[in-house]
């Protein structure tokens, strides 16, 4: 599988991945943070967000229409519609894009519910390999514990109440959620995941986490050239100190 | 009926093929070819003589038809999320209507199949080897008819019934022309196009359906009355 600089793309992809509760949403959220402070062009795309197809995801998922081939196709046609309307382009634009989740979401997934792996791989094949994947890798205890410690109401295809492994959602979530971590573990090597342990503390992680990424990624070369520019309302007004103020002062305000 | 069916592909998790009965027949063609009157004289017949019928067809999906109109209103589709959005909707029409009426001994018309989705993304510059894994669910129909009718007669025949072209079905998304009559005919030919190279892969009965309608229908009926006697 090719990943974006093997196609020639300016852009770099980075994925995040693993089961919920790893606390890789977290871990993304802080890296997009310090990559904008940086100056980085960068964009966050999470899975399953395609507004165009939402209402059909979420229609079938409130009726339990889905079945394991329709639940793999209608997560496919979200993919391609962010993939091909943002992704892309900003890909070709330069930008570095944060994706939490992947096409690994759904490998780990569709295949846990039944759908033959070579399928899912065949229909995700119009997508680049992530230019770096981390796996947040915690105890299926761990993350388990923190998706369930309040007791929250699991919807019915999150628990993988589809699979019919247990009538308890609680039960039945336990067992899904570690077939998926089975699944991940499984395609750790095909697709060079790096493992990130994420029992550690939040600040270890991404320590861990900056470091992977600036060694991969020559960071420089995705800088804005110019800061970015100011809505018109804010450029008025600094338009007008600029013209009282003295310019040590106005150091001192953006400091 | 205890002839056997078999998926193209991978085909769909937990449904074994060989325990599906019933009959499943394909009617293909462009808008115009008479595929929706013949279905109609089909379902007439066959009900008639004592078989039970299911009709499905391209975006009927309870689950995504609506969204999947809408989309196209607006055109903000890529190619690639138009052909997975389409095979969502046939996939949903397949689980939930196809196979368990194949599976009670129905006899299950389809107002186009995965050809004519195959060909559309074809026409549109996707990989036939793509297409043809992500459509390897589909079980292989008893009959494929595929009504041929030249671009020019379409023309006559959708203007006379709509006064008017469909902008799908003209292929106007692809710019090949800015004139929707020209793009209608190079669009058909290309559709044809990607009919012929399919048939290497798939095997279609051509019907030439520039004749007139009883014409056809008594030709589809001598050829289904004949798979239905060796069922």
């Amino acid at each position: 599988m090719k990943t974006f600089a093997d196609s020639q793309f300016p852009g770099r992809l980075i994925a995040v991945e693993g089961l919920d509760g790893s606390g890789k949403s977290t871990q993304i959220y802080l890296l997009k943070r310090w990559l904008e402070a940086e100056g980085i062009k960068v964009y966050f795309s999470e899975w399953n967000s395609s507004e165009l197809v939402k209402s059909a995801t979420s229609k079938g998922k409130k009726r339990e229409l889905l079945t394991p081939t329709t639940f793999s196709l209608i997560h496919a046609t979200d993919f391609a519609d962010r993939y091909e309307r943002h992704l892309v382009p900003l890909l070709r634009a330069g930008y570095i894009v944060l994706c939490d989740r992947y096409i690994f979401t759904a490998f780990a997934r569709d295949v846990t519910r039944g759908c033959p792996p070579d399928w899912v791989r065949g229909n995700y094949s119009f997508a680049c390999a992530p230019d770096l994947t981390m796996f947040f890798k915690a105890d299926l205890d761990v993350s388990l514990n923190r998706i369930l410690e309040g007791r929250p109401k699991l919807k019915f295809f999150e628990a993988g109440m589809d699979l019919r492994l247990s009538n308890d959602p609680y039960e039945s979530f336990k067992i899904f959620q570690g077939r998926i971590l089975d699944q991940y573990l499984a395609m750790t090597k095909e697709f060079n995941f790096v493992i990130i342990d994420a029992n550690e503390v939040v600040e270890k992680q991404q320590v861990i986490a900056r470091k992977l990424v600036s060694d991969r990624i020559d960071l420089k070369r995705f800088k804005r050239r110019s800061p970015l520019p100011l809505p018109p309302a804010l450029r008025k007004a600094r338009h007008e100190r600029e013209e009282h103020d003295d310019p040590e002062k106005e150091e001192d305000k953006t400091a | 009926m205890n002839h056997s069916h078999r998926f193209y592909g991978h085909g769909i998790p937990h449904v074994n093929a060989a325990e599906l009965g019933g009959q499943l027949i394909v009617v293909e063609g462009a808008d115009g070819s008479g595929r929706s009157t013949q279905i109609a004289e089909l379902v007439n017949w066959l009900e008639t003589s004592g078989h039970a019928t299911v009709q499905v067809g391209l975006k009927r999906s309870t689950l995504v038809s609506e969204e999947l109109e809408r989309a196209q209103e607006g055109n903000v589709l890529s190619r690639t999320t138009l052909a997975l959005f389409y095979a969502t909707d046939f996939a949903d029409q397949l689980e939930n209507i196809i196979l368990p009426a194949l599976k009670s001994g129905f006899i299950v018309l389809a107002d186009r199949y995965i050809y004519t989705l195959m060909a559309r993304d074809m026409v549109r510059g996707m990989d036939e080897a793509w297409l043809k894994n992500l459509y390897g669910i589909a079980p292989e129909p008893d009959a494929v008819f595929y009504l041929s009718v030249e671009p020019q007669e379409l023309v006559q025949r959708n203007l006379s019934k709509t006064a008017t072209l469909d902008y799908w079905e003209s292929g106007m998304d692809l710019g090949l022309s800015r004139n929707v009559f020209d793009s209608f005919l190079k669009y058909q030919a290309a559709m044809g196009e990607a009919f012929r190279q399919l048939e290497k892969s798939y095997h279609f009965d051509i019907i030439d359906a520039n004749r007139s309608v009883g014409a056809v229908t008594k030709e589809l009926r001598k050829k289904i009355g004949e798979l239905l006697q060796e069922a």
